[in-house]
């Protein structure tokens, strides 16, 4: 990026707040997926003002833009493609309204997800979606990618919680969305908006709903010999229509390393476990509790055990939450899958799964949200070794290709971003593309703004996966 | 019989779904007719290629199009300003995906909602969309027109439970979003925009939902109080406890004499004249049920109730039925009703109501009130008969609301009303949005105008 551009950005935020040496922007080449991809500059806004005036310095110099939060993304969402200026909204993280009487906050999109909580929890209330990632992403990137998280089984993901967002467009202009209300009584923007992975604006403020602690938790381990048992059990408690607030499943090999991390407490020599988390009135729980164990019972759980108090609850739970650290022990690398499955096929996608990770020779663990289908199959291998982590990207194309077969979908709250932009077209149809792409081209013409995501680019997956560095991208084809 | 029925357009239409499927008479495009506008062709396509293949002519034709279901709504929105092609959906019925082990449903447009209840029942499993004109309307007119369910409650919104969609957009181009999956974040979530779009994006041709089982028991409190202050108390005393019930609508009086005419089970509440009611939903387990019961009964107790009785299974059932047709019983309640729905903060609803009721009084008329969720209010103004005066007072009505939304934040919209007033009252008069914003949609979804013209906010 030429000189003078930074020197204007510096004008315009002062210098401690834009980053262009090599040795920093090699900081924000990466999030939380296998891509990379550097920015020719990272800012800092500390207001909507500055991103407005960041956007226009881009328009006129015509460099991409791309928004970023905490840089968790598991997809790419908030890599630089398109090279340019990265904002990064570490900065802009303060709570600017809690409003108690109607249940909802007004917060800058840099605030960490789990500040809202612990800002609210004092009078009973929360923010519901629950990303394992969330004592450090930012509720403007789950925003942007529609996070879920374990408890998005009962409570669905991020859409579900936010009625209002102020935004900046590819053009400068700073806009306003809903507000506090709960509907629209127009099109549904915010529904659109949200999900849509930085490529129609830049968030600069969202209003959310607070959710109100329920009255009665309960946890629940369900400890199996096999994987087939926990999945059975999956989708009979679905079958049988019982919702609890969360169902997770973490198989055996997993777990081994989840204990030797974190001794929460998992048995070591199981197949599988089952944490479920039931909520709601204290009878509606117990009642719930009781359902739920016959089932898990009647497909041979070796033992069922209730979380006895807060702290072990909150252990188990930090088990599940940090399992992605805990493998990061064993291999240089992992990549972490996401993709949908309809439920009353977990049995038969999980035990394909497993085949196509011994077929190609690498270890792959499972944890995720047995629930609502949503799989997070995690390779590990060494990405100093171009064969096996050619190998790694093979195995996981193949696995969220069986996904969609069988009735699924390409991903459940990572979003599309760089990682799946080419396997779109296992779900979506000519037609379906001509209509993204003009919605695409009414907010984001120039496509300036996060360039290469969601949108095939018509490249092999090897060739986009590999490249580092800045390039410059137009509009998607 | 009009130029377009003899016209090349129409012998394409007849290609395209079948020469009994188009009609031109117009006995039977008078059945059509929205606000006294009267299409010019009637199609009814069997299938989304169909439908598909009718937008792509109307679009080479310049052809306005308006997509129905049952009809049952048509009322709602501005009249159209420009409505050759009805496009009668109710062929493209059927369930096309059912998987009960899923808990999704995949269902064709054109299917009533009573008939989807029925297959889910046999699962004993439910929509939470009890919308108005339930035994008459379709799935896809019921979200195309967005009215509400007074389960959203607890059961939320569309948004929460519709998990994808195909339509045809404005091209003629068969075009899908979401999936069957419950759980789905891939590409832009295009069928949240249709819920409540007025049929002016698409043409929806089947909806893919999340289906709920249905619970052991549903009971209900019924509790009265002398003001809406109490009864509102009442509401939010509700929402400050453990409880999370699955309806609660509060009722003026007014709006109790009109809900409550016929119902025996219910008719003392309709003699209460002066008295605020409220509806409240639960349901579970028979130990789930009977801790609401308590509570609530003691919650009315302390927020002074004079009367709190404990509704049984399938007395909140007829229970649930009225307060979900409340706003067409409303419509119906005199020849030149107006109904109003707004949207506003729990915070803000009972400085709304009493302002709302202080306008109805300078015009001499009662309004009739449904609060739905703390969320929503249904307002109907009945004008007596032969009053001359009934428009300008109306007039007066709808024109005072501004006024409110410099202090409140409050959204409004007439869902109801005398076609021939709807010129000088404006529809969409209250509803603050950025029509350039909307018009990106629009445009992306429709380039060449259509559909539904002239029916939405801001003339879309």
């Amino acid at each position: 990026m030429h000189r003078a551009i930074i020197r204007e950005l510096e004008r315009l935020l002062g210098a401690r707040n834009v980053l262009s040496r090599a040795e920093d922007l090699v900081l924000y080449e990466y999030d939380g997926s296998v891509e990379k991809a550097r920015p020719e500059a990272v800012v800092f806004p500390s207001s909507s003002a500055d991103v407005v005036a960041i956007v226009k310095l881009a328009v006129k110099h015509d460099f991409a833009i791309v928004g970023r939060g905490a840089g968790t993304g598991l997809s790419g969402g908030a890599l630089a493609r398109g090279g340019g200026i990265m904002v990064a909204f570490g900065r802009m993280n303060r709570i600017l309204e809690i409003d108690f009487e109607n249940r909802r906050a007004v917060v800058q999109p840099g605030v960490v997800n789990f500040d809202l909580t612990r800002a609210v929890e004092h009078a009973g209330f929360y923010f519901a979606p629950d990303p394992s990632s969330q004592k450090s992403c930012t509720i403007g990137g789950n925003v942007s990618e529609n996070s879920g998280g374990p408890h998005t089984l009962a409570y669905g993901v991020t859409s579900s919680h936010i009625t209002g967002l102020e935004l900046v467009l590819p053009d400068g202009e700073l806009k306003r969305i809903g507000g506090k209300l709960s509907d629209p009584l127009a099109y549904d923007l915010c529904g659109l908006l949200v999900g849509s992975e930085g490529t129609l604006a830049l968030i600069t403020e969202i209003t959310a709903k607070l959710s109100k602690k329920p009255e009665a938790i309960k946890t629940l381990l369900a400890v199996y010999e096999t994987v087939d048992d926990a999945t059975e059990t999956v989708r009979e408690l679905t079958a049988r229509a019982i919702t609890p607030a969360a169902c997770e499943m973490v198989d055996g090999w997993t777990l081994c390393a989840i204990e030797d991390y974190v001794h929460a407490g998992f048995p070591r020599d199981s197949g599988s476990v089952l944490l479920i988390e039931i909520e709601g009135v204290a009878e509606a729980v117990a009642g719930q509790a009781v359902e739920i164990e016959q089932v898990c019972q009647a497909h041979h759980a070796r033992e069922v055990r209730t979380a006895r108090d807060d702290k072990e609850r909150e252990l188990l739970w930090k088990g599940r939450k940090t399992a992605f650290g805990a493998l990061g022990r064993l291999a240089p690398s992992n990549y972490v899958l996401d993709a949908v499955i309809p439920r009353s096929k977990l049995p038969q996608a999980l035990r394909r799964v497993l085949e196509i990770g011994r077929g190609c020779g690498l270890q792959v663990g499972n944890i995720f949200h047995a629930g609502d289908g949503n799989l997070h199959p995690l390779v590990l291998f060494d990405p100093r070794d171009k064969a096996q982590f050619e190998r790694a990207v093979k195995a996981s194309e193949e696995i969220v290709r069986y996904c969609v077969s069988i009735g699924g979908a390409l991903t459940g709250e990572h979003g599309v971003g760089m990682e799946k932009a080419e396997l779109m077209t296992l779900m979506f149809s000519e037609a379906d593309f001509a209509l993204m792409r003009r919605v695409h081209s009414q907010f984001n013409p120039t496509g300036l703004l996060n360039p290469g995501k969601i949108f095939p680019m018509g490249k092999g997956c090897g060739e986009t996966r590999v490249r580092t560095g800045p390039m410059h991208f137009g509009v998607p084809a | 019989m009009s130029a377009l029925a003899a016209s090349a357009a129409a012998v394409k239409l007849e290609n395209a779904v079948g020469e009994a499927f188009v009609r031109t008479q117009t006995s039977v495009l008078e059945e059509y007719a929205i606000d006294g506008v009267t299409p010019k062709i009637l199609v009814r396509p069997a299938s989304a290629d169909e439908t598909a293949s009718v937008v792509r002519i109307a679009a080479d034709e310049k052809l306005g199009v308006i997509p129905s279901g049952a009809r049952s709504a048509m009322g709602v929105g501005m009249p159209p300003t420009a409505y050759d092609v009805a496009l009668d959906m109710t062929r493209v019925t059927g369930i096309a995906n059912y998987d009960p082990g899923d808990l999704t449903v995949s269902v064709n447009a054109g299917m009533p909602l009573r008939e989807l209840a029925r297959t889910l029942g046999e699962k004993n499993q439910f929509l939470p969309l009890a919308v108005p004109q339930f035994e008459k309307a379709t799935v896809g007119g019921a979200i195309a027109t967005g009215l509400d369910s007074p389960l959203r409650q607890f059961y939320g919104t569309p948004r929460d439970f519709l998990i994808g969609a195909e339509f045809v957009d404005g091209t003629g181009a068969l075009a899908k979003s979401g999936g069957r999956v419950v759980k789905n974040v891939t590409g832009y979530d295009f069928h949240k925009l249709l819920s409540g779009s007025l049929g002016t994006l698409a043409v929806i041709t089947r909806l893919n939902f999340r289906t709920y089982p249905v619970p052991p028991s549903r009971r209900g409190l019924l509790a009265s109080f002398p003001d809406e202050t109490r009864a509102l108390g009442f509401g939010k005393a509700i929402a400050a406890s453990a409880l999370t019930p699955i309806v609660l609508e509060v009722v003026s009086p007014e709006c109790a004499a009109i809900l409550f005419r016929k119902e025996a089970p219910f008719a003392s509440l309709r003699t209460a004249k002066m008295e605020w009611t409220v509806c409240v939903g639960f349901e579970g387990t028979e130990e789930v049920c009977e801790r609401y019961a308590r509570e609530l009964t003691r919650l009315a107790r302390e927020a002074v109730a004079q009367n709190a009785v404990v509704v049984n299974d399938p007395q909140f059932a007829i229970l649930l039925e009225i307060v979900r047709e409340a706003p067409v019983t409303m419509r119906d309640a005199a020849p030149q009703a107006v109904v109003m729905r707004f949207t506003a903060l729990p915070s803000d609803m009972a400085d709304l109501l009493r302002a709302l009721g202080s306008f109805a009084g300078s015009s001499w008329m009662t309004p009739a009130v449904l609060v739905r969720a703390g969320a929503v209010v249904y307002v109907a103004l009945l004008p007596r008969e032969g009053e001359e005066s009934a428009r300008r007072q109306m007039e007066y009505f709808w024109t005072s609301v501004a006024s409110l939304r410099s202090k409140l934040e409050l959204r409004g919209s007439l869902v109801f009303c005398p076609a021939e007033w709807k010129a000088a009252l404006n529809v969409w008069a209250h509803v603050p949005s950025d029509p350039e914003m909307e018009s990106r949609v629009k445009k992306a979804f429709d380039p060449s105008g259509v559909f539904a013209r002239g029916r939405f906010v801001g003339g879309m």
